[in-house]
């Protein structure tokens, strides 16, 4: 039953055997050891396995591997490029956009597909971009905090 | 040098956490891993005839499946560890897994165990379960009922415990009142909804007896402790880690079945097996929070001295006592009644009582947002009733800073406070005068803008262990650390709290970091591993700064005595001629002769030049057992308007203005206020966990419990005042809960005051627009 499909993750090739009804966000955390792509729902609400699909945010526990052949999969793993990190992972480092850490990967993502369509977001337009994603830790005031401060750095 | 006490410096965790690299339980990964998943009943209340699992053990990439019947003799049931003393406190067995009944939607019958996740969720749908359904009682007033179904044979009427509170003579104070005020009021039973659902990973080697158990714990010691309970292995045979933790809230204090049914089936079958629950597995299966039921009185003076109140609570425990459920709505709740105020007679009765739901034990606050909820809101009603402006009210009757310590009349002693200066400071910020006037012209628009002003004290730092003791805590209460040097001048603290989002690895670093004038990057934290630090409670209760961050300070300072004494040895000078400047001890008077704090870490570690009698090594060890709790307090105040059409609340200004006594990192505090303040917002406008009633959870997943979101919460203006706490050297207070505390009371105020033109005294929460809109109608005299 298993099927191989080959895909780009975090800019390098892999190919991986998966199960036909396997979720992307299981393939990535249990085979591809990518475990900074979070499971918190199963109903599609939470938004902590957001990763990049082809450069758009994409909740990874909507979709199936399989469904991802071909595409280029970024994971909060893949986002600081030659060592250094991307200025959403800095700002929220920062402006302590994050407590436990939990959803903090794909706020992140979610931000970053926010910030490539719409550089210069108003705090509305940030906490309405980040409707998809649940904090229960930070209230959100230091996440919009420093997706504002990461749109000034662009 | 400058302290960092004090300095807001970006947390030293984020780098791991921002980048993917942080390990939490469900990452864990060994070698011939089996996966557990658990079968749970999908009746609230029912007998148990049959548990089937034939097709499930012959299925493809099974291993192994339990029922309640296969390991009934092989562990022990889940223990309670708060046995509340006085009020008759019953306790019926409650097992791993169901044998003869199930008593809520979500307790668990059996466990698969399978090479994979998907081949162990495939097997759970084989197992077929003959129930017998029996009636279900979701309310805790009407499971209080004469006639209400029972759940427990042990406890005949279901009343887990009824728990007394008095001080001074109530019964009097409400006779002889001049006036009084009452109301029925409802703390909605809450998710908490940890955004990493629990998860447990168990390891058995069969060679050394031991048994390693990563746990999504806020309290790795406690989790030892009930792991041993349940699994039957010594405490010193079980290594409990929590890695990464996801956020707790309380809901990763308690002990839970799955984790002793996962370490189990570890033994059992000799390989690893890990667990890990879904959302909608987490909203039955791991505790929820709150669910009282609440008749409160107040009466007091025309001119607004408070003068007794008087409750009887319907605290709702779920089909089971949780671990340290009954603590919750007795000592942790009760005690409080008396708020930041001088009431001189309070008598309160508290009624534990199972029902066909979820366990419910500690959520953020647990036990102090409801006594504050009830209290705030009763003196608004108060207020309206002789016509005084609610400030005034509270200004009244609030303790006198000159007081403090204070005793209230439930018995226990504030440490410190000035509840004047926050309350100033807020109505400063908000211009409480301006805002009035406003609304009184608004009015006149039909406009409705309210104004919600609380001011609370509440009681963290969990707390003196013979204070544990004595209200039948299971455990102790003081907190450890190890402080060690290595030879490299790099010092690692080993503590026994387990942050878990809030921030202690920095916090910590920066108490270390002072006491030896290095830099905070020389300085590391361990937590969570039950083998490397000392025994400790654990990250609850807001106790972790003040208690175990104590500890850090004074094995610091032990460390530091030590290093004189080497530093005296190597200078060939009195210890007294020594002193400590930038890093460095020095004799005084000579500036260029000393010792650094490198070069004696060195020195200490190889122990080639000792002083005599002074052992090798540079380490101290500290347990701290504070003399008291503590008691943060401060005024939060709220600006709303209301859409009277729609019931739609909308949120103008929210301050919070906080004291926690001296703050290490403020931007850390900060960031706490947040995230209480919106947590609570979300417990009064819009979170509630739903039963029907036939038992089933109504609210049970995120499409359904409304967690609040990024675009309806508002931004929380905040400011602080600084009390220190003599009960701690380091001077400070708890504020993880602060914000949860006092935000719900706050909104729930402000929109009573918007609506009261209109004749609303009180709405329950959460006040969704429904719930608004439905009460106006109401007032007016129409049919909601």
């Amino acid at each position: 039953m298993k099927r191989t499909i080959t895909l780009t993750v975090n800019g390098a090739p892999r190919s991986v055997e998966v199960e036909p009804r396997a979720l992307l966000a299981h393939v990535l955390r249990d085979q591809l050891d990518l475990t900074g792509t979070h499971i918190g729902c199963d109903t599609s609400q939470c938004g902590a396995c957001t990763v990049h699909i082809d450069g758009r945010a994409v909740k990874s526990c909507t979709m199936l591997a399989m469904q991802a052949e071909g595409h280029a999969v970024t994971t909060i793993e893949g986002l600081a490029a030659n060592g250094r990190l991307h200025p959403l992972q800095q700002a929220f480092w920062d402006k302590h956009g994050l407590q436990c850490g939990f959803c903090t990967p794909g706020m992140i993502l979610t931000a970053a597909d926010l910030l490539a369509h719409n550089p210069k977001p108003s705090e509305a337009e940030i906490r309405h971009a980040l409707e998809g994603n649940l904090c229960r830790c930070t209230g959100y005031q230091n996440i919009v905090a420093a997706v504002q401060l990461a749109a000034g750095a662009r | 040098m400058a302290t960092l006490f004090g300095s807001g410096i970006k947390r030293r965790e984020d780098p791991r956490l921002i980048t993917g690299k942080a390990t939490y339980t469900d990452d864990v990964k060994l070698p011939g891993l089996l996966y557990a998943a658990m079968l749970r009943s999908t009746y609230a209340h029912a007998k148990l005839n049959q548990v089937d699992v034939a097709k499930a053990r012959k299925a493809a990439g099974v291993v192994a499946v339990y029922t309640g019947a296969d390991v009934n003799d092989k562990l022990n049931t889940v223990p309670c560890a708060w046995n509340v003393p006085n009020c008759d406190l019953k306790v019926p067995p409650h097992p791993v897994l169901a044998l003869d009944k199930v008593r809520y939607v979500g307790d668990g019958i059996a466990m698969v165990v399978a090479d994979s996740r998907a081949a162990a969720r495939d097997a759970i749908d084989l197992i077929d379960v003959d129930y017998d359904a029996l009636d279900a009682v979701v309310d805790p007033e009407k499971a209080a009922a004469k006639g209400a179904p029972e759940l427990h044979k042990e406890v005949p009427g279901n009343i887990a415990f009824t728990w007394k509170v008095a001080g001074g003579d109530t019964a009097k104070a409400f006779a002889e009142a001049a006036v009084r005020v009452e109301q029925r009021i409802v703390q909605n039973r809450l998710l908490p909804t940890a955004m990493e659902p629990r998860a447990t990973c168990a390891s058995y080697n069969a060679g050394t007896g031991q048994l390693t158990c990563w746990v999504t714990s806020q309290n790795p010691h406690i989790h030892r402790f009930l792991l041993s309970v349940m699994t039957k292995l010594p405490e010193h045979r079980i290594r409990v880690i929590a890695p990464e933790v996801g956020g707790g809230f309380g809901s990763k204090i308690p002990g839970y079945p799955d984790e002793a049914l996962v370490s189990f089936a570890s033994m059992e079958l000799g390989r690893p097996v890990k667990w890990t629950e879904d959302r909608s597995e987490n909203y039955k299966a791991t505790i929820h929070g709150r669910d009282h039921v609440e008749y409160v009185e107040l009466c007091g003076t025309k001119d607004g001295t408070i003068t007794g109140l008087r409750t009887r609570v319907y605290a709702g425990l779920g089909g089971y006592a949780s671990t340290a459920a009954p603590g919750i709505p007795t000592i942790l709740h009760g005690l409080m009644y008396s708020g930041p105020y001088t009431i001189p007679n309070i008598e309160g009765t508290i009624y534990g009582v199972y029902t066909t739901t979820t366990p419910v034990d500690a959520y953020r606050g647990a036990g102090r947002p409801e006594a504050t909820f009830l209290l705030e809101r009763m003196i608004d009603l108060y207020a309206r009733k002789i016509g005084m402006d609610p400030v005034d009210v509270r200004r009244k009757n609030l303790i006198p800073k000159d007081k403090f310590p204070y005793t209230v009349a439930t018995g226990i002693t504030y440490d410190s406070g000035n509840y004047q200066g926050a309350l100033d400071k807020a109505l400063q910020l908000i211009d409480y005068k301006k805002f009035r006037a406003e609304q009184a012209k608004a009015r006149k628009e039909q406009r409705y803008l309210g104004i919600g002003v609380t001011t609370y004290c509440e009681i963290c730092g969990l707390g003196p262990s013979q204070v544990a003791g004595a209200v039948g805590f299971g455990g102790g209460l003081y907190d450890s650390a190890i402080v060690r040097v290595y030879p490299t001048g790099v010092v690692r603290a080993y503590i026994g709290g387990k942050p878990h989002g809030q921030g202690e690895e920095t916090t910590f670093a920066q108490i270390v970091a002072d006491e030896f004038g290095i830099p905070v990057e020389n300085v590391e934290v361990v937590a969570g591993d039950t083998e490397a630090t000392p025994q400790g409670w654990g990250t609850y209760g807001s106790r972790t700064t003040a208690v175990c961050g104590s500890a850090v300070k004074i094995a610091a300072q032990r460390v530091k005595e030590k290093a004189k004494k080497i530093a005296a040895h190597l200078l060939e000078a009195s210890e007294a001629d020594l002193e400590w400047k930038e890093g460095k001890f020095v004799v005084k008077g000579s500036p260029d002769k000393g010792k650094s704090f490198g070069d004696l870490a060195l020195m200490a570690n190889v122990a080639w030049n000792m002083p005599p009698g002074v052992e090798p090594g540079l380490e101290a060890t500290a347990f701290f057992d504070p003399s008291n709790f503590v008691y943060p307090f401060g005024t939060h105040i709220c600006t709303v308007e209301l859409d009277v059409e729609t019931g739609e609340v909308k949120i103008l200004r929210y301050v919070a203005v906080d004291d926690c006594g001296p703050q290490i990192n403020p931007m850390i505090v900060e960031g706490q206020v947040h995230g209480g303040v919106i947590q609570g917002l979300g417990e009064a406008l819009q979170e509630m966990a739903a039963y029907d009633e036939d038992g089933q959870l109504l609210t049970g997943t995120m499409m359904d419990y409304a967690v609040p979101k990024a675009s309806q919460m508002p931004k929380v203006e905040t400011a602080h005042t600084v009390t220190p706490s003599p009960v701690n050297p380091l001077g400070v207070k708890g504020v993880g809960e602060t914000g949860t505390i006092a935000s719900v009371p706050t909104l729930v105020n402000a929109v009573c005051d918007a609506l009261a033109p209109l004749g609303v005294t009180h709405i329950d929460k959460p006040l969704t627009p429904a719930r608004v809109w439905a009460a106006i109608q109401q007032a007016k005299g129409g049919t909601p």
